[in-house]
């Protein structure tokens, strides 16, 4: 039994981690609720350099030829750092997607980019409100051209490219691949929960776009996109709620009332043991999913699914309770609180809400446990 | 990362499961047979028991020279997954062999390690571990049960309770106040007592589930050979805190609550008023988050294993184990029966037997909220020692236990 990251894995974690903590990722992060950024480039270049953005692409594609593995730790950290980063969209979403269902040409084309960060991509899915079905999609390609409107793009204004999920005259779902600098293309800056994360509107009217993958299969090859990118996503929600227990925790310490330290009172105390419950259990989740996708196991719809759910959930409780820890600081602008807060609700958000993934998770035990 | 066992716990699980195939069944089977009939279940145990110790499975991590396997954490572990398979009457023996056994291996005589060890490892006797008081659980420095010097040795006055096993049992560890005039903490000291001997009076009490299976247990003018005592006069909560690891040690063994095979499988069955309940949204939802906390615990095991496969320590993340488990147990329940509507009420006399388990996550489930240290003493301790939060507001701390009140 070695249920547990390698020596070498959390080498490059360690690596990672000091790397992160010294090149301020709260302040970029600041800098992009401010406004006056997208997304924090130095930190971007890097984790370039350190081979982390490439960590999963073969050599050939000019990545480092490591594993899935070494992408959670990535992500992981990306988490734990707060750091204002496209990783989610760009090699979560649209580099993954490329390396799986990409033909020869695309992946050439694109993923060397990807994986050095020159290039960055992600996924274009929402129309609307509520979960988007095959029925409701209204995007299509028609004759080589995208036609539609994507509501809530991660990264959408600083992505070069996009995945769409779209369908084709014969309704049948494809993703398509989209050069976002293509002409018919349209982007909007939307105003969301998290700035620091940003969000964009996309219009395509006529747009040059090739499909990934075969037409007809275009729905299971979005279902699989989105739970390898869960995976990811759940490793910077666990990183993110680890970062958000250590900031209640530290402030408890250091905060004072009635006469002492306001981490003695037992509603505190029960309330961090809870965060760190919650922290514990998304984290042998987590763990469980990057050994499914790591190992493309036949457990990795469950095994996603739960760690995005299990994540998703420990992130919101543990931001949530680390303002309330803080008390009247952790409403302010000025407070770190609100960087957490936010990032949690829209990492519940981006690839669908707990409706869509709990779902997830019982079709995959009916599966398992079939009648 | 894998599951997978190593090339060593690979073999060391195919000899166990040879071992058990060999033999485990007949044990198991009588074991089913005598459900409602606890005395002679215990004969069944006791045979069990000494065959695994002649086969150096029974109480693995102790040195063969004792009787033990003279194996590893990570062996016990493996064996506990293997010999749980069958339904064998083990019960019996979980609190004397997790507990006080190796409490007299670490911090008994030579005398007592000789006198005691061996016998109790091949289950010729019972053990209870006598702690809990009417007025000391989970501030169990605060027992008032008296132990004072008298002729060769020391007579004990006063009243245990929620006792397990105390009635079927041979020997206790009794902790005993010794010195009322010191802090709590400082007044105690640890003693064997024979049950037999005259004062000690084990009255069963029946629990919420019907059953019997702990007891309150009276001690009048119970007299103690010095010879008998565990550790110095006045360590005894030392001594107590060595079997408290024990006990955390052994827990997250896996308490055989119900989970999603059983709820999907109702879950198909029955009907809510339109169509099968697996389609109701309301029901797949709490299977959803029944399952992360359920599939949590078979991770969090794999963790611990992770560790000792490694030879190290599990982190602190196995403390949250009892905590999600038990939790866990009563919540697997609630859906169950409320999937049977108001025949959710009934138990396994109309429903079957496949219904035990469903009452046992929900009765047992309440208990192992409290044993071994409550849900909130849990989260005490995850507070003060994984996160390193301050310890609550102590106002007995220096005072001598005589000048308590309450
Ligand atoms: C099935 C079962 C088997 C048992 N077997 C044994 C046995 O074999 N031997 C033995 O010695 N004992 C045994 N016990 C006793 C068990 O250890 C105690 O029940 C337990 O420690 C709680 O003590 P208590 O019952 O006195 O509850 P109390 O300590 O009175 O607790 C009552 C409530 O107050 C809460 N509470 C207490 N102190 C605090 C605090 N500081 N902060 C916050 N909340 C607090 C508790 O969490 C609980 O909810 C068993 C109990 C059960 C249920």
């Amino acid at each position: 039994m070695n249920f547990d990251f390698s020596p070498e894995q959390k080498a490059f974690a360690e690596q990672l981690r000091r790397a992160l903590q010294k090149a301020s990722p709260l302040r970029e992060a600041r800098a992009c609720l401010e406004g006056s950024s997208r997304y924090s480039e130095p930190i971007w270049r890097e984790l370039s350099e350190l081979g982390a953005l490439g960590a999963a692409v073969p050599e050939a594609f000019g990545g480092s030829g490591l594993s899935s593995f070494e992408l959670c730790v990535v992500a992981h950290e990306i988490g734990r750092a707060l750091a204002p980063v496209p990783f989610v969209s760009s090699i979560g979403l649209c580099a993954q997607a490329l390396m799986r269902f990409g033909s020869d040409a695309q992946k050439q084309r694109w993923i060397p980019g990807l994986a050095a960060g020159r290039l960055i991509g992600t996924a274009a899915c929402a129309e609307g409100k509520g979960e988007l079905t095959p029925e409701r999609l209204q995007t299509e390609l028609r004759a080589g051209q995208l036609h539609g409107r994507k509501l809530s793009v991660l990264d959408g204004l600083s992505a070069d490219l996009a995945i769409v999920v779209a369908k084709d005259p014969a309704k049948e779902p494809v993703l398509c691949l989209v050069d976002l600098h293509a002409p018919g293309v349209v982007r909007r800056p939307v105003e969301s929960v998290d700035p620091s994360r940003p969000l964009a509107e996309l219009v395509f009217s006529g747009v040059a776009a090739e499909p990934l993958g075969r037409v007809g299969e275009g729905w299971e090859a979005f279902d699989d996109l989105l739970k390898r990118a869960a995976v990811l996503i759940a490793f910077e929600q666990l990183g993110g709620a680890e970062r958000a227990l250590e900031m209640a925790r530290d402030y408890a310490l250091q905060r004072h009332s009635f006469g002492r330290a306001i981490g003695g009172h037992q509603a505190i105390k029960h309330k961090l043991a809870n965060v760190f419950t919650r922290n514990e259990v998304a984290r042998v989740h987590a763990y469980w999913a990057a050994w499914a996708l790591a190992t493309d196991a036949g457990e990795l719809t469950l095994a996603a699914a739960s760690a995005r759910v299990a994540a998703t959930d420990a992130f919101a409780f543990a931001a949530q309770e680390n303002l309330q820890v803080h008390g009247g600081i952790g409403y302010t602008w000025e407070s770190d609180c609100q960087l957490l807060y936010r990032r949690a609700r829209l990492y519940a958000l981006v690839i669908g809400s707990q409706f869509a993934w709990k779902e997830k998770i019982v079709r995959a035990l009916e599966t398992a446990n079939a009648a | 990362m894998d599951f997978e066992d190593s090339q060593e716990e690979a073999a060391y699980r195919a000899e166990a499961r040879g071992w058990l195939e060999a033999n485990a069944a007949p044990f198991a089977r009588r074991n089913a047979e005598l459900k409602a009939d606890p005395c002679a279940r215990l004969q069944v145990g006791k045979a069990w028991q000494a065959l695994k110790a002649r086969a150096g499975y029974a109480s693995i991590t102790l040195p063969r020279e004792v009787g033990g396997g003279g194996g590893t954490p990570l062996h016990e572990v493996i064996y506990r997954q293997e010999e749980g398979r069958y339904g064998l009457p083990t019960d019996f023996f979980g609190i004397g062999l997790g507990m006080c056994i190796p409490t007299i291996v670490h911090r008994g005589t030579e005398a007592q390690r000789q006198r005691y060890v061996t016998n109790a490892i091949r289950g010729e006797t019972v053990w209870c571990q006598l702690f809990s008081e009417p007025a000391a659980g989970s501030d169990l420095a605060g027992l008032r049960t008296r132990a004072t010097r008298g002729g060769e040795g020391w007579v004990i006055e006063g009243q245990k309770v929620w006792t397990t096993v105390a009635h079927l049992a041979d020997f206790g560890i009794v902790l005993t106040r010794t010195d009322p005039t010191v802090p709590k903490h400082r007044g105690l000291t640890m003693f064997i007592v024979d049950m037999k001997t005259p004062g000690v009076d084990v009255r069963p009490i029946r629990q919420l589930s019907g059953e019997t299976e702990f007891n309150e247990v009276f001690f009048q003018a119970v007299r103690v050979p010095d010879e008998n005592r565990i550790g110095n006069v006045g360590d005894g909560w030392n001594v107590a805190l060595t079997t408290l690891m024990f006990e955390r040690a052994s827990a997250g063994k896996g308490l055989g609550f119900a989970g999603s095979p059983e709820i999907l499988r109702l879950a198909r069955q029955v009907d809510l008023g339109s169509g099968p309940a697996i389609d109701d949204q309301r029901v797949r939802e709490r299977i959803a988050d029944m399952w992360i906390n359920e599939q949590a615990l078979r991770l969090l095991s794999a963790r611990a294993l992770t560790a000792l496969s490694k030879g190290e320590v599990p982190g602190p993340e196995q403390s949250i184990n009892k905590l999600v488990e038990a939790s866990h147990g009563q919540q697997a329940a609630y859906i169950a029966m409320d999937l049977l509507g108001e025949a959710g009420a009934l138990t396994h006399a109309e429903l079957g037997d496949d219904w035990r388990k469903i009452e046992r996550s929900w009765t047992w489930g309440a208990a192992m909220r409290i044993a071994g240290g409550s849900d909130e003493i849990l989260r005490n301790i995850i507070a003060e020692r994984v996160l390193g939060l301050p310890g609550d507001i102590r106002p007995d701390k220096d005072i001598a236990f005589n000048q308590l009140s309450g």
